[in-house]
């Protein structure tokens, strides 16, 4: 009975502290770069048919944690690339300073578009919980 | 031992709940003390341009149109200024003239410094954009803008080689474009250095240009 107890309260106390920690820490990331490449070799395996998608329809990134889309290309081609065309081995960096939706026309895509959501920094404890979650979600 | 002895219920509660909040403070300041100086690195990262830079940047292709001037238009013969280059119709309702718009305004804020600014414009609707046509236009924003048109498939080799998207769409009984928006900074070198995305206030290509005029 005594040991369920110590083990329930440490469990809860972990929680808790897990909870605050997620609520109140500031966010801390490595970089601010949201990173897409076309892997070399690419364009040869689209020449035999394969369907390879390397950017999604929708990205979404969050001012001040993670705001800058840097595209690769690592192909040995030319390749139109979100918004545009990128020579073998170039990288196109672009940042964000607002929040909001960005669409961009890209041939890369069947709708022929592409949208990026810029969400808000978040400042409220729920919005830091919320967004650790959200990554930790797309991590797994 | 006296303690656990005479300790109470209460006692219990009350020392647990004293040793959780000191944990949850513990826990607390590691948390926040190891979280503060990454961000701080990763604040620093911040880009020096406002628009998408490329890296490395490529030799912007030249082209040769018919100016708006009525002369021919190069790329290159703008070299050792910055061209603002962007692509559109004089029929656009919406992202063409706030785009002319602000780079006029852009252009005024710099000054003096704007006399080593270039804006051109090249049309993707060669059927309505005559010369003339583009001059009265460009001319209602700023008069040094200059506009380019040629035949359909002149601009459409243009277009392939920046990599940019226009389509022709019914409207009505008439036509419109749906076309890539942003405009492409190209250095004094003829660098194709950035691309600014449509919706950036005219500071933003003041800072930026700012930054490529001191190079």
């Amino acid at each position: 009975m005594r040991v369920r107890s110590l083990l329930l309260g440490t469990m809860g106390t972990c929680t808790l502290v897990l909870v605050v920690w997620a609520g109140f820490a500031p966010i801390a990331v490595g970089s601010r770069d949201e990173l897409f490449e076309i892997p070399k070799g690419t364009w040869a395996r689209r020449m035999a048919g394969e369907k390879i998608g390397v950017l999604p329809d929708r990205i979404r990134l969050t001012l001040g944690i993670r705001d800058i889309l840097l595209l690769k290309n690592s192909d040995d081609v030319p390749q139109i690339f979100g918004p545009t065309l990128m020579m073998p081995g170039q990288s196109f960096r672009l940042p964000f300073e607002q929040a909001s939706e960005y669409q961009f026309a890209c041939s890369a895509h069947a709708s022929g578009q592409m949208t990026i959501n810029v969400d808000p920094n978040p400042t409220t404890p729920w919005a830091r919980i919320a967004w650790r979650t959200r990554e930790l979600l797309r991590d797994l | 031992m006296i303690e656990r002895i005479t300790c109470r219920p209460a006692c219990r509660r009350e020392r647990f709940s004293r040793r959780f909040a000191v944990t949850a403070l513990i826990f607390l300041q590691v948390a926040v003390a190891t979280s503060i100086p990454v961000q701080a690195a990763a604040a620093s990262e911040a880009p020096a341009l406002k628009a998408g830079v490329f890296s490395p940047p490529r030799q912007a292709p030249d082209f040769s149109l018919q100016g708006s001037d009525n002369n021919e238009l190069t790329l290159s013969h703008y070299q050792g200024k910055i061209v603002l280059l962007g692509f559109g119709f004089t029929s656009c309702p919406d992202v063409c003239p706030t785009t002319l718009a602000t780079l006029a305004q852009a252009r005024r804020k710099l000054g003096p410094d704007a006399a080593d600014v270039q804006v051109v414009y090249i049309t993707v609707d060669p059927e309505r954009d005559v010369p003339a046509r583009m001059k009265q236009y460009l001319a209602s924003f700023d008069p040094t803008f200059v506009g380019g048109t040629g035949t359909a498939q002149s601009l459409e080799a243009v277009r392939k080689e920046y990599g940019i998207l226009a389509q022709k769409k019914a409207y009505g009984s008439n036509y419109t474009f749906a076309h890539s928006s942003y405009v492409y900074v190209i250095d004094r070198s003829g660098r194709l250095r950035a691309l600014m995305p449509y919706g950036h206030a005219p500071d933003d290509y003041v800072h930026d240009l700012k930054i490529l005029l001191q190079e």
